[in-house]
């Protein structure tokens, strides 16, 4: 079965071209029996003990494709580490595409590939999907929804409700990356050390669990960076939290682009990062499993959770000047700036 | 306002060039700073270089900084 | 890691602001400082440096956010060109937000205007030779730091005979608002801290006047925290012994006579003309329009329909750009305006003074954390 040339209406209309693209693309990337079945859902194998999680999410990315990922790994890697930062092991996704009248067939196939790869390396199984085409003109593209769900096994509790004082945050990895990545490509910059951090963190977690670190919560920093993410879980948890700039972890390329473009590293977007609380006591524990794990060598302890205190901001960073900073939720779309 | 940062010129032809900081580069107009040379350190404002960083100024502003610091600084 | 910005270090900065604290000891009154610079806005609040700094010592923010003195029916007009349908606007992205009489650029380009946002004025001139088919307007704001990159664009543009590239003037320069605020009475300054990438350009004589006809100290600084606390500290010795003089305290970039090749350009494209501030009103001289020979490159000559302008009722912008009351003091500090729905255009850009107040200084005088 050949590739498209390029996308048609018809791609999406549930006729023969709809058939050729899901024989021709789809099945040969996510062959499994759950999906071959081609009925009009999957029906899955009984799931292991445990309570089920559930997820969905929209991707959309201006580049679709950038140094270091594209959409296609992208949509996997996102619901797969939405499942874990609940403390889940995700299991199984649906994947849909919305595609723009006349997407080249071949970059259908390579986000497709991409997509399947990203599975892979997660362990996940892709047992549902769908295709839809927009006239040209009437999207961008290529968007995808994804749906994950997982399974949180017995005796784990992740929580914003569990952070206490005295808890410390770890980051799994520099910050920033996927962000000024993208930030990067759509004002001229490029270099060698700029690629997203898109990943699966299913298997860097599930080393923290086996090691039996007591994870209080844990977020991935994506939309609105390590700031954006603090603020929502020093608010739901009433606590301060306080990050220290000089342990950030930041690659030099990240922060020049941010330096050239006016951003701020602490609001970009990661999408293999993962923000950690556990208990103060068990930093340094955790810090040693995930720098054994090749997705956690530049892992670092970033701040500490404190008693909310009058005259401070829920987040605040020390600076490298050792003044303190309010560090505020995003406003709006993080611009560049030249002013 | 007025954002520039200091970037490296790697290589020039008769208007524009490519700068660097840490191994990020970008091609800048040299229409505002015609005498710049390759190596040297310029000052970057939306795609255009406007100045060169003097070292030997910087140089002295560091050492008066080092006084305040009571350790050696340095580019 | 993260790279390490000497002029940033940690033991400067506090060896710093132990200097000042002593210094400061010895000042009889309180020393008003205003800077003219949102980037030094920017990195006095990022830097947190307000809080290093002791009481005798107040920062304040003059009009140097570009955005922020932008007047509400330039933006007006911007809007009105691209409702013309044969415009795509091109943008900073420090405009997006600024509010017009009706709508941001951010809402009109949801809507589906083309509003594109640059990096560099030289990125329009990509643009225009790729849309050959639509007039290509950038949105040319900023001070004598981003004028003349946008008059190069302009040289660039006319050698190549790319004739869709247009500008909408709205440049401004520095030295006659600040002529004005030292000027007032009214308004308490007792000392510049004077924009470094402006005077990259000007030139550091450019501010003579400062101390010749006001008598008052400016000090020319960077914008690292260490820049910006050297400046303190001269303008505290400068204070103590009664004098008033011009220091360029940023001699890695910027020289007494400026940058000649950029002014020449700048004085190739534009002419001086009135130009009315956002909260200052109109201002002879402070402005820079297209020269006349370049008329087919005005964008504000295109025909467009303009609304009648609607100021924000209760802004007290213009009291804050001035520096004569802290954003607080204004009504309608955080509630309604707030950075996600700005009502003034200082509550707009992160270096507006509202906004950097919003996001860095309002929690320091609250009852509770949160």
């Amino acid at each position: 079965m050949k590739i498209p040339e390029r996308i048609l209406l018809a791609h999406g209309a549930g006729g023969r071209l709809s058939h050729e693209l899901i024989e021709g693309v789809f099945l040969p990337a996510f062959s499994n029996p759950e999906l071959e079945s081609l009925d009009d859902a999957a029906i899955l194998p009984e799931l292991p003990p445990g309570r089920l999680a559930m997820t969905t999410d929209g991707h959309v990315v201006d580049p679709p494709t950038y140094p270091g990922g594209d959409l296609g790994s992208l949509s996997v890697n996102g619901t797969v580490n939405d499942l874990v930062m609940v403390g889940a092991d995700p299991l199984y996704l649906s994947w849909a595409l919305i595609l723009e009248e006349g997407l080249e067939g071949e970059k259908l196939r390579q986000h497709v590939e991409s997509a399947r790869r990203a599975a892979e390396e997660a362990g996940v199984t892709i047992v549902a999907g769908d295709t839809k085409t927009v006239p040209r003109g009437r999207g961008d593209g290529i968007y995808a929804v994804s749906a994950g769900i997982g399974v949180v096994p017995e005796g784990r509790r992740v929580s914003d409700r569990r952070i206490e004082a005295g808890d410390a945050i770890l980051l799994t990895g520099t910050a920033a990356d996927h962000g000024a990545t993208i930030m990067a490509l759509r004002h001229g910059l490029e270099g060698p050390g700029l690629h997203s951090d898109c990943a699966p963190l299913n298997h860097l977690i599930g080393e923290l669990w086996k090691g039996g670190i007591d994870i209080h919560a844990m977020h991935d920093p994506t939309r609105g960076g390590i700031a954006t993410t603090c603020n929502e879980a020093a608010s739901r948890s009433s606590l301060r939290f306080l990050l220290s700039a000089q342990a950030i972890p930041i690659a030099p390329g990240v922060y020049a682009v941010c330096e050239i473009l006016g951003l701020d590293e602490l609001y970009l977007a990661s999408e293999g990062r993962a923000l950690i609380f556990l208990p103060g006591n068990q930093s340094e524990a955790a810090l040693e499993i995930l720098h054994a794990h090749p997705q956690g060598r530049d892992a670092a302890s970033i701040g500490v959770v404190l008693p909310a205190e009058a005259g401070h901001a829920p987040v605040e960073l020390e600076t490298l000047s050792g003044s303190l900073r309010p560090l505020d939720m995003l406003s709006g779309m993080d611009l560049p700036r030249i002013c | 306002m007025c954002l520039a940062i200091p970037m490296r010129l790697e290589e020039r032809d008769e208007f524009s060039g490519r700068v660097s900081l840490d191994g990020v580069s970008r091609q800048i107009s040299l229409m505002l700073f015609p005498e710049a040379e390759v190596g040297q350190w310029l000052l970057v404002h939306a795609g255009y270089a406007i100045s060169a960083i003097d070292e030997q100024q910087a140089e002295e502003t560091l050492a008066l900084l080092s006084e305040y610091a009571g350790e050696m600084m340095e580019l | 890691m993260r790279t390490r910005d000497p002029f940033s270090d940690s033991e400067a900065v506090r060896g710093l602001a132990r200097e000042i604290a002593r210094e400061a000891e010895e000042l009889e009154a309180r020393l008003t400082i205003m800077e003219v610079c949102g980037s030094h806005t920017h990195a006095i609040a990022r830097a947190g440096l307000r809080s290093l700094l002791p009481e005798k010592i107040r920062l304040i923010s003059g009009p140097g956010c570009p955005v922020c003195v932008t007047p509400v029916d330039w933006l007006d007009h911007a809007i009105a060109l691209v409702e013309r349908g044969d415009v795509i606007l091109s943008s900073f992205g420090d405009l997006m937000r600024v509010p017009s009489s009706r709508r941001t650029l951010e809402e009109i380009r949801s809507e589906g205007a083309p509003v594109e946002i640059l990096y560099s004025p030289r990125d329009a001139l990509k643009l225009a030779r790729s849309r050959p088919e639509k007039k290509i307007v950038f949105l040319a704001v900023g001070f004598e730091t981003t004028a003349p990159t946008i008059a190069a664009a302009l040289v660039e543009a006319e050698a190549e005979g790319l004739e869709n590239f247009l500008i909408l003037p709205g440049n401004k320069t520095m030295p006659e608002p600040m002529r004005l605020i030292a000027g007032d009475p009214e308004i308490a300054v007792d000392a510049f801290l004077l924009p470094g990438h402006v005077s990259v350009i000007t030139g550091s004589d450019a501010f003579e006047f400062l101390a010749r006809d006001y008598g008052l100290p400016g000090i020319v600084a960077g914008f690292a925290p260490t820049d910006v606390l050297r400046a303190v500290l001269e303008i505290i010795a400068q204070g103590k012994h009664g004098e008033a003089k011009i220091v360029n305290a940023y001699g890695r970039v910027v020289t007494r006579e400026g940058n000649q090749a950029a002014r020449k350009i700048l004085d190739e494209v534009f002419v001086a003309s009135p130009a009315r501030w956002r909260g200052l009103g109109e201002i002879p001289a402070s402005g820079l329009d297209l020269r006349p020979e370049l008329a087919h490159r005005n964008a504000a000559l295109l025909p467009v329909e303009l609304p009648e302008p609607i100021e924000p009722p209760g802004c007290r912008c213009g009291e804050v750009l001035k520096g004569m009351i802290d954003p607080p003091e204004c009504p309608l500090f955080g509630a309604p305006c707030i950075p996600e729905r700005p009502v003034g255009a200082c509550m707009v850009s992160s270096e507006g003074s509202c906004a950097a107040w919003y996001r860095h200084e309002r929690w320091r005088n609250m009852e509770s954390g949160r």
